[in-house]
């Protein structure tokens, strides 16, 4: 069937974030194909998981439901997905660029013997011409991605080997919801035809998962560091601000690496996008790597001693200067302003 | 315990971490000529993954692997110079142009010609494409279990091994039977130096193609039939019985359509001191245009 095939992610009976905004994402996409949209998820309680992916538009859900599957495993999930991928043969198939969804998707992939691109950020369908074999292709997949440190955007598209897949970064996809009372048909799969024993001789012995209070993405305010702002200590400055204007705290690759901030605040192409409406980028020269996370920020404030630090080129205003003295003149003039 | 075979699978990138502005052309490709290559460095986080093993369990036996062109024996050299004790080169133009399915198969040809081994290491992704594919699809592809980011070894014991992952909001311990292939988090600890002993003992480790080559020294060459651990294996597409269909750009199902740089988009930039007059002047009017406050 021609379709566009989404795989979410679940923990605690919960559709992921990403996965939400996959389905809104692959919505789109089966709109301008005029293809259903198709779902499959995997884990353990999902009585209720139905009404948490209707909303987007679904047509068929796939669901597993059974102990064994969360949290997630490679193997019987990719087992899983791969039976259901070969039975409902979709033209499209999404996954989140998650350390969920890159585990998963290139070994599908491989089985499958399908092309993959990665990391994606734009989606969108379009037309391809062959010239080799003088021939026009319909209705393709654009994958479109930032490549080469993130100096370029390439878009990818793969004509001759079925299905067409691609992992979509986090927080890219804006969430949409279609239709409340969307009509969907479940599908409850039977684990134990698919599954065999030795896809679980991979064995969880420990997990932590901190459910950080951490939300960048969300954030409408965000002060971001860099290597630039020297130490842990100095990183306190940056905090008091963002406790101030209500705002998170992020940092650069350089700035988490360096030890002055925790990785789950870090801003860029490995870290979180964001596009917070003030972004205030402290002692950050700003890589295109950085860039690549932070560029959509309505604001952006520079605030660093070196008048030739790329990012200045982006910013709304910048401030020379040391920042040991600017940041707390910006917070005495907000004390003093603000009503 | 017995001694592990392991192969750690390598790359040699373009350094784009560090691309200047002669790095793009005008028409928005990139000029690798301007690129210095690299090993990748996650691939160098798999390699001290494999060598802590090494010093582990006694008798281990660590081979690098990695596939490219002519140039990329550099990446066999550093592996000798840093503790590998066996490095093998996929070299051959058609190989060229794969993307990470037809560098999987390739890859796997490989291994399967090193069997048997216990382990196969390789960095979680490389920083020329950051696909992070290239290692599960081996995993699937060899039929066994994988374990991605991983980034220390906990335990190794009988015929499993234990490791922690580094996921993106947190931690998990898993255990796996061998064979089993990792993929490295650049959280793991960073490769030990070269060795300076090592590095006198391999420094003229070449490969064929580079013996061959005019620039090469007469005296390289006679030290090689001396010393013939000094030659480094190449393979060709023969060596390791690739079907021509799987490989380099026909086994490529992504293709690059376009590319696009990206441009600085010039914004009407308000320059301003440190000084407490410029400062609170931006700070009123972000108040008035309501971004903060």
């Amino acid at each position: 069937m021609k379709s566009v095939f989404v795989y979410c992610e679940v923990e605690n009976k919960k559709v992921a974030e990403i996965s939400q905004e996959l389905l809104s994402a692959g919505k789109r996409l089966a709109e301008k194909l005029g293809c259903p949209l198709e779902a499959m998820i995997f884990g353990k309680d999902l009585n209720e998981i139905k009404g948490q992916i209707a909303p987007y538009g679904v047509d068929k859900l796939f669901i597993a439901d059974d102990g064994r599957l969360e949290p997630y495993r490679t193997l019987p999930h990719a087992a899983l997905a791969t039976d259901i991928l070969k039975k409902e043969d979709p033209q499209i198939v999404l996954f989140g660029a998650t350390s969920i969804g890159r585990d998963l998707a290139p070994r599908i992939a491989s089985v499958l013997n399908c092309g993959l691109t990665a990391d994606c950020t734009i989606l969108d369908i379009g037309d391809h011409f062959v010239k080799k074999e003088k021939k026009e292709y319909k209705d393709l997949l654009y994958a479109i991605r930032p490549a080469f440190g993130g100096s370029i955007m390439a878009n990818i598209i793969n004509w001759d080997m079925h299905p067409q897949m691609a992992t979509v970064r986090e927080g890219v996809m804006k969430k949409k919801v279609f239709d409340e009372n969307y009509k969907t048909e479940v599908e409850q799969v039977k684990v134990d035809d698919i599954v065999k024993d030795e896809d679980f001789v991979v064995k969880i012995i420990e997990r932590h998962i901190e459910e950080s209070g951490v939300n960048l993405k969300e954030a409408p305010i965000i002060v971001a560091g860099g290597y630039g702002v020297g130490s842990k200590e100095n990183f306190q400055h940056l905090q008091d601000l963002a406790d101030l204007l209500g705002g998170e705290v992020g940092g650069s690759r350089a700035a988490v690496d360096a030890g002055f901030i925790d990785h789950d605040r870090q801003i860029g192409q490995t870290g979180t996008t964001v596009r917070p409406k003030l972004y205030i980028a402290a002692g950050i020269s700003g890589a295109i790597q950085h860039r690549a996370g932070m560029q959509e920020a309505s604001l952006i404030i520079s605030i660093n001693n070196d008048p030739e630090a790329p990012i200045n080129k982006i910013a709304d205003y910048v401030i020379h200067g040391d920042l040991g003295e600017v940041v707390p003149k910006m917070i005495k003039y907000y004390k003093k302003n603000a009503k | 315990m017995k001694p592990l075979k392991i192969v750690v699978l390598a790359k040699q990138v373009p350094d784009t971490r560090h691309v200047g502005s002669d790095a793009m052309k005008p028409d928005g490709t990139v000029n690798r000529g301007k690129l210095a290559t690299v090993f990748n460095p996650d691939d160098l986080h798999a390699l001290e993954l494999a060598l802590n093993i090494k010093d582990r369990v006694k008798g281990t036996e660590v081979t690098i692997l990695t596939m490219g062109p002519k140039r990329a024996a550099d990446i066999i050299r550093e592996g000798y110079y840093r503790g590998a004790d066996k490095g093998i080169m996929i070299s051959d133009k058609r190989f060229g142009g794969a993307d990470t399915l037809a560098t999987s198969y390739t890859l796997v040809k490989g291994i399967q010609k090193l069997a048997p081994f216990d382990l196969i290491l390789g960095g979680r992704q490389a920083i020329d494409g950051d696909t992070a594919q290239v290692g599960p699809q081996c995993a699937d592809k060899l039929k066994i279990p994988q374990i991605t980011y991983v980034e220390e070894i906990i335990e190794i014991k009988g015929d499993k091994i234990i490791a922690r992952r580094r996921l993106e909001k947190g931690v998990e311990t898993v255990s796996s039977p061998f064979p089993c292939l990792m993929t490295v988090h650049g959280s793991s600890p960073t490769c030990r130096s070269r060795h300076a002993k090592r590095v006198m003992k391999y420094k003229y480790a070449r490969t064929n193609t580079e013996l061959k080559s005019k620039t090469t020294d007469e005296v390289i060459r006679s030290l090689h039939e001396k010393r013939p651990y000094l030659t480094i294996s190449e393979w060709s597409v023969e060596d390791i019985e690739a079907d021509m269909e799987k490989i380099g750009l026909s086994g490529s199902p992504t293709k690059v359509k376009s590319v696009e740089s990206i441009v600085l988009t010039a914004k009407e930039t308000k320059i301003l001191s440190d000084a407490d007059a410029d400062i609170e002047m931006m700070i009123k009017e972000l108040i008035e245009q309501h971004t903060i406050g």
